[in-house]
């Protein structure tokens, strides 16, 4: 359940003394080795020097959900994410999640639903439900998980759970209604 | 091709879907020529006053920072359409936020970092930022938003009101409220060697962004194109040219370099508007048996130093019931605040708030159930003009909401549905929003292997434009709608008014319908093949949209709300919501829905979450960010129920179509707010909701 | 943001070392808060020591059946974890009731418990704030105060603490281990959020160079049961207006242990001492909780816009205690 597992410790040590390091991040399957001042986020990285526009900025502080990209196999606010800090670590954006012409189950279950109205929102959304759905695969309770639900067992997911899950995700046009039943769709 | 079903009134899929879910739809940010700097706008840290002097050395000797503008050396602008527009061109500060500098570097780290070393100086004034119901400077404009007029007076209803056996007489305030749309303003903008600005802006149209720019740099409009092809929302904030625009083309111009701008959240709430505060009194005279003889409805507002912007929420008791005395008015004052500005429904928003609010507590008042109340007193015609409506279906929205839902089951009694320690209620409202148009052109291509192409600068923020105006073409042109290709949001492409007032459908439509009708003329016409060039046909609808109705045009609506309050913390839950709409025809149920949604999802958010309160001391608004101003999150948000009643109105456009970007927040927080008196008897006159303010009643 | 020098420990021992020979050095954990406040120029390190991946992540019982939680831990684990859900279910109704899905997977078990306070003051540099730059005033004193402090404030410093998460640390008697340039030392997480005084720049009791190694709970105590309750403006992704953090153990009607915090009230975690001392050994009873809970919240002292957390705060523990009491 660590998130930093699956991480090359091998990855050169980035310098210790300067204000810009050269990492290595895994972005969707593609080694990208960069310089990088160590103010960049990922969200920058991916936005500004790697022209992946696909992962939002909606308020930069981690209060939005619009950034939100899976870091070593767990949902996560790129924008809160110091770039250096991740040297080696795999990432997949919204553009990573489809096979070729063929889109993830998440992105067609939000095509089906009309689950997005401008747009904006919408790859954080899609990256946070995929997320979203391991997370209660593995297990992990939320807040409205009933305490007498089985500890090591997926956790099973109603609308309230959905709705719960996904409050990382704001939404301005209100789209939460389709979210939800587009999860529906694909949850087990 | 003939055998296709008729594509108008379809659930036809939104034809940028694709691209939005795989992350490839662009927004204005999303756009970075070679050798783009960043700018970091600076706001003024002071509520009044004026900037004495900007030390710059310390931020441009910082690595990467190119430039720092402000008013010693911006460049000046001429006189720009919109006042909050003329930044960087003089000392003055009207508001704490509005923009005194930018700084220009090649990064986003080092532009922040610039922002943040530079030194201003300020001569300070003292300031004035809190709206009171007895302040001195209030007056009463000529007009208020919408060009409606201030005041509108029929009967005696002082009079009327004394006289009345019953009577409601009751205050409303709600504070102000942000946009918030979930893509920040921002844009990116280049000078071409021969003096062409061109931007990509987030806005809700690119035709009246290409104007404001031309006019504030002293060009010809068709010396600056503006492409606004995916925008992350903007319910009004983006419907005018925003400082953004203007600070990236001179950072542009001064740099000799492509500039990209992207505000950051926390400096929205200064510098893009937002719904001002309100305080409403009304007053309402009934007989015993419901029937209204007295409708006051009296606004007080605030607008800025800078513009004067007046929500007009007194507007809509000019249409909504009939009553032999009226009253309708607003004063505003200018604050030194930022510049209020539209918000979704201005006016009807917060104006159905408070009016519907007195309508239920003239229901209890009375002993009337609230559907029952507002069925006895619609109008035939419209109260304030005495014109007919083109259609009317708040009754018929209010009987199918009611049947529905449930509604007539209900125990009317307050306080008595308890579940646990929760309070269970439930409330009505009526919803209105009028039929604004607007002319726009369009232009339509047959190509000699049969697509068809329309092209209009509509521009999509959420509504999916792409998909209704391909529909009507589709319709037209007697084609499936894949055969029609369909360009906008680009000032290049015919020019059309902006996706606001809920009439971009219906201003965009009518020119593409017309378009389209003449070139399927032309085509009918046409013996021989195409010309290898294909035929167009360009069309505009100022004439005919210009021309004044003989009907009142309105939509309306019915919502009703159920809801939970916990009885030991205050906390209220939206349990469920049906909205009931009469928008005329709905063009595409699918996409027509979500939009729905999405306005009710708001008004529980102006109902329960949202608020912004003005700090009297700084003069600023203290919920700057997503962690304070609280949208709702998708757990207060339960299942929605949406449905319309399809209207055949012939008196509206070619599509029969009324807009319903904005009808689906109005009556929402009354609803929710009506619910939460039936749940708990306890009547808060104002908003939001949360449990500092509910909680005092309950324990 | 001012650049910043970055460091990868590889050990504990290192962090603590570069920490002190670097005045203007932060530790990096999952970097939530930090570089949140980095951003607005509320903290400006020289250098950030990231510690995200020294072998601080596990999750193990202590040898007296306790539980010991690495700093690095995230917050979405250490909820998950079954030993947390089964008996220390507080812990992990407090962690999942604080931020979203996205936060937790990256925010640390050290790092929520340095939070620092959402005060609007705090965050905006152009205003006052003793707490960010001694000496400069409260205006929260007479400004938006409402999501502020009832009990424990002082006329320099009104703030609340953020965390969830501390709330329930308090009550389960927690201690944390910190690993300094000096050796280590165990604070216990009572103690280890301080209160404004004339000191409000300091948050807690942490000194230079120190660096959070490790939370440990003790064993449970027998037969208590525990639980989280939170009051807030939107129903999930939000700070507490008020939250309590309860621990209850009741053998034949009488109350055999209690632990009460409350969060949303006061600069750090409030542990309800005069309310436990009221609880212990009288009979689990609504009217005890109600003596109990009132007992304790007779300090508070509210400010002009938030007496409505004084009766929320009683709300949500009564109940709490109540619902604990019907369990057991």
């Amino acid at each position: 359940m660590d998130p930093s597992r699956g991480r090359d410790d091998g990855a050169q040590q980035p310098g210790a003394t300067g204000d810009r390091s050269t990492l290595t991040l895994h972005i969707n399957g593609t080694e990208q080795t960069l310089t990088l001042d160590h103010r960049t986020t990922v969200l920058d990285a991916l936005r500004e020097d790697l022209g992946l526009t696909g992962a939002k900025k909606g308020c930069d502080h981690g209060q939005c959900g619009a950034c939100t990209v899976i870091v070593d196999g767990r949902r996560a606010n790129s924008c809160l994410l110091l770039a250096v800090a991740h040297d080696g670590a795999r990432i997949t954006t919204v553009e990573g999640l489809a096979d070729g012409d063929r889109l993830h189950p998440v992105q067609e279950a939000f095509l089906d639903r009309d689950a997005l109205q401008c747009g904006y929102c919408t790859p954080g959304q899609i990256c946070s439900a995929v997320g979203m759905l391991g997370e209660a695969a593995d297990g992990f309770p939320s807040h409205v998980t009933t305490r007498t639900a089985p500890v090591s067992a997926p956790a099973p997911l109603d609308a309230p759970e959905i709705r719960e899950r996904m409050s990382g995700n704001l939404c301005r046009c209100g789209a939460y209604p389709r979210i939800v039943e587009a999860i529906e769709d694909v949850a087990p | 091709m003939s055998q296709a079903p008729p594509p108008l009134g379809t659930p036809a899929a939104r034809r940028e879907g694709r691209d939005k879910v795989t992350g490839t739809a662009r927004y204005a940010a999303e756009h970075t020529p070679p050798g783009c700097l960043y700018g970091w706008p600076v706001p003024a840290t002071i509520a009044r006053g004026r900037v004495s002097a900007v030390h710059t050395d310390e931020a441009l000797a910082l690595p990467g920072v190119h430039a720092v503008l402000s008013h010693d050396n911006a460049p000046r602008l001429k006189q720009p359409d919109d006042p909050i527009l003329a930044v960087l061109q003089d000392d003055r500060v009207p508001h704490r936020g509005w923009y005194i500098a930018l700084v220009v570097a090649d990064t986003l780290d080092h532009a922040r970092a610039g922002a943040e070393a530079l030194r201003i100086a300020y001569e300070t004034t003292e300031h004035d930022v809190v709206l009171s119901e007895n302040h001195p400077g209030l007056y009463t404009p000529e007009t208020v938003n919408g060009e409606y007029p201030a005041v509108r007076e029929r009967g005696d209803a002082d009079r009327a009101f004394a006289m009345a056996p019953v009577q409601v007489d009751a205050t409303y305030a709600i504070g102000a409220l942000h946009n918030h749309p979930m893509e920040p303003h921002a844009s990116t903008a280049q000078w071409t060697q021969d003096g062409h600005l061109h931007v990509h802006d987030s806005n809700q149209g690119s035709t009246t962004v290409r104007e404001s720019l031309a006019a504030a740099f002293g060009l010809r409009p068709q010396q600056v194109t503006v492409v606004s092809e995916h925008v992350g929302g903007g319910f009004g904030c983006k419907g005018t040219t925003r400082p953004q625009a203007v600070l990236a083309a001179m950072a542009a111009r001064h740099t000799g370099r492509p500039v990209k701008i992207a505000l950051p959240r926390r400096q929205l709430a200064a510098v893009v508007g937002h719904r001002p505060p309100t305080v409403q009194r009304l007053r309402l005279g009934a007989e015993l048996d419901g029937t209204l003889t007295s409708v006051s409805h009296e606004v007080i507002t605030q607008t800025s130093t800078v513009k004067e912007f007046v929500e007009q929420a007194a507007v809509p008791a000019r249409i909504m019931y009939g009553s032999a005395h009226s009253r309708t008015t607003h004063r505003v004052t200018a604050l030194d605040v930022p510049s209020p500005s539209w918000m979704r429904a201005p006016g009807e928003a917060p104006g159905m708030y408070a009016l519907e609010s007195a309508m239920d507590e003239l229901a209890a008042a009375l002993g009337i159930d609230p559907v029952e109340l507002r069925l006895r007193n619609d109008p035939a015609d419209e109260p304030d003009s005495g014109r007919p409506f083109s259609s009317r279906g708040l009754a018929a929205c209010l009987e199918e909401g009611a049947a529905r839902f449930g509604w007539y089951d209900r125990d009317p009694r307050p306080a008595v549905r308890e579940e646990g320690p929760l309070l269970v209620g439930t409330g009505v409202a009526s919803a209105t929003y009028p039929v604004y148009i607007a002319g726009s052109s369009a232009s339509a291509h047959a190509a000699t292997d049969g697509s068809y192409r329309i092209q209009v600068n509509a521009t999509d923020i959420g509504t999916g434009a792409r998909t209704v105006l391909a529909q009507i073409a589709a319709s037209v042109l007697n084609t499936p709608v894949e055969n029609i290709r369909i360009d906008i949001g680009s000032s290049e492409l015919p020019d059309a008014p902006l996706a606001g007032g809920s009439s971009g459908t219906a201003s965009w439509g009518w020119s593409v319908h017309k378009a389209s009708t003449a070139l399927l003329r032309q085509l009918r016409e046409c013996t021989g093949p195409l010309p290898a060039e294909g035929l167009t046909i360009f069309a505009d609808t100022e004439q005919e949209t210009s021309e004044k109705s003989p009907y009142a045009r309105h939509a309306f609506g019915a919502q009703f709300a159920e809801v939970a309050v916990d009885s030991r913390t205050g906390e209220v839950r939206v349990r469920r919501m049906l909205g009931v709409f009469a928008a005329g025809h709905i063009l595409n149920p699918r996409t027509a829905r979500s939009q729905f949604i999405g306005g009710m999802t708001m008004g529980i958010g102006m109902a329960l979450t949202e608020g912004s309160t003005m700090d009297p001391v700084f003069g600023d608004f203290t919920e700057s960010d997503l962690a304070s101003y609280h949208v709702p999150v998708c757990a207060d948000v339960p299942e929605i129920e949406v449905h319309w009643i399809d209207e055949d109105d012939p008196h509206l456009n070619p599509m029969g179509s009324k807009g319903i970007g904005e009808i689906g927040i109005v009556g929402a927080a009354a609803a929710v707010g009506n619910a939460v008196r039936h749940a708990t008897g306890v009547r808060l006159r104002s908003l939001p909701l949360t449990p500092d303010t509910l909680l005092p009643y309950l324990l | 943001m001012k650049p910043f020098g970055y460091l990868r420990a590889r050990s504990t021992a290192e962090a603590v070392r570069e920490s002190s020979a670097h005045p203007g050095a932060g530790f990096l954990g999952g970097g939530t808060n930090l570089v949140d406040l980095m951003k607005l120029g509320v903290e400006t390190p020289d250098l950030l020591i990231d510690i995200s991946r020294l072998p601080l992540d596990q999750v193990g019982d202590t040898d007296n059946g306790g539980l010991r939680i690495g700093a690095t831990v995230r917050n979405s684990d250490l909820a998950a974890h079954p030993a947390v859900r089964t008996r220390y279910p507080v812990l992990s109704q407090a962690l999942l009731s604080g931020a979203s899905g996205q936060l937790r997977n990256t925010a640390t078990t050290g790092g929520n418990l340095l939070q620092r306070t959402r005060c609007p003051y705090f965050q905006d540099t152009s205003k006052p704030c003793n707490k960010r730059e001694p000496g400069t005033g409260c205006p929260a004193l007479e400004g938006a105060h409402r999501d502020l402090a009832v009990l424990g404030h002082s006329e320099h410093c009104v703030a609340t603490h953020p965390s969830d998460m501390a709330v329930a640390l308090s009550a389960l008697d927690a201690t944390v281990q910190l690993h300094g340039p000096d050796g280590e030392r165990t604070v216990p997480a009572t103690e280890f959020h301080r209160l404004p005084g004339d000191t409000p720049h300091r948050d807690t009791e942490i000194r230079a160079g120190e660096l959070i190694t490790e939370v440990v709970l003790p064993p449970r105590p027998d037969g208590a049961g525990s639980l989280y309750r939170k009051a807030r403006d939107r129903a999930s992704f939000a700070f507490a207006l008020a939250s309590v953090a309860a621990v209850l153990g009741v053998r034949d009607g009488r109350i055999e242990h209690a632990a009460l915090a409350f969060g949303g009230l006061a600069h750090r975690p409030w542990r309800a001492y005069a309310a436990e001392e009221a609880l212990r050994g009288a009979p689990a009873t609504g009217e005890t909780f109600e003596r109990a809970v009132d007992a304790e919240l007779a300090a508070a002292r509210p400010l002009r816009d938030n007496a409505f957390k004084v009766g929320l705060a009683r709300s949500l523990a009564v109940d709490a205690l109540a619902e604990l009491a019907a369990d057991s």
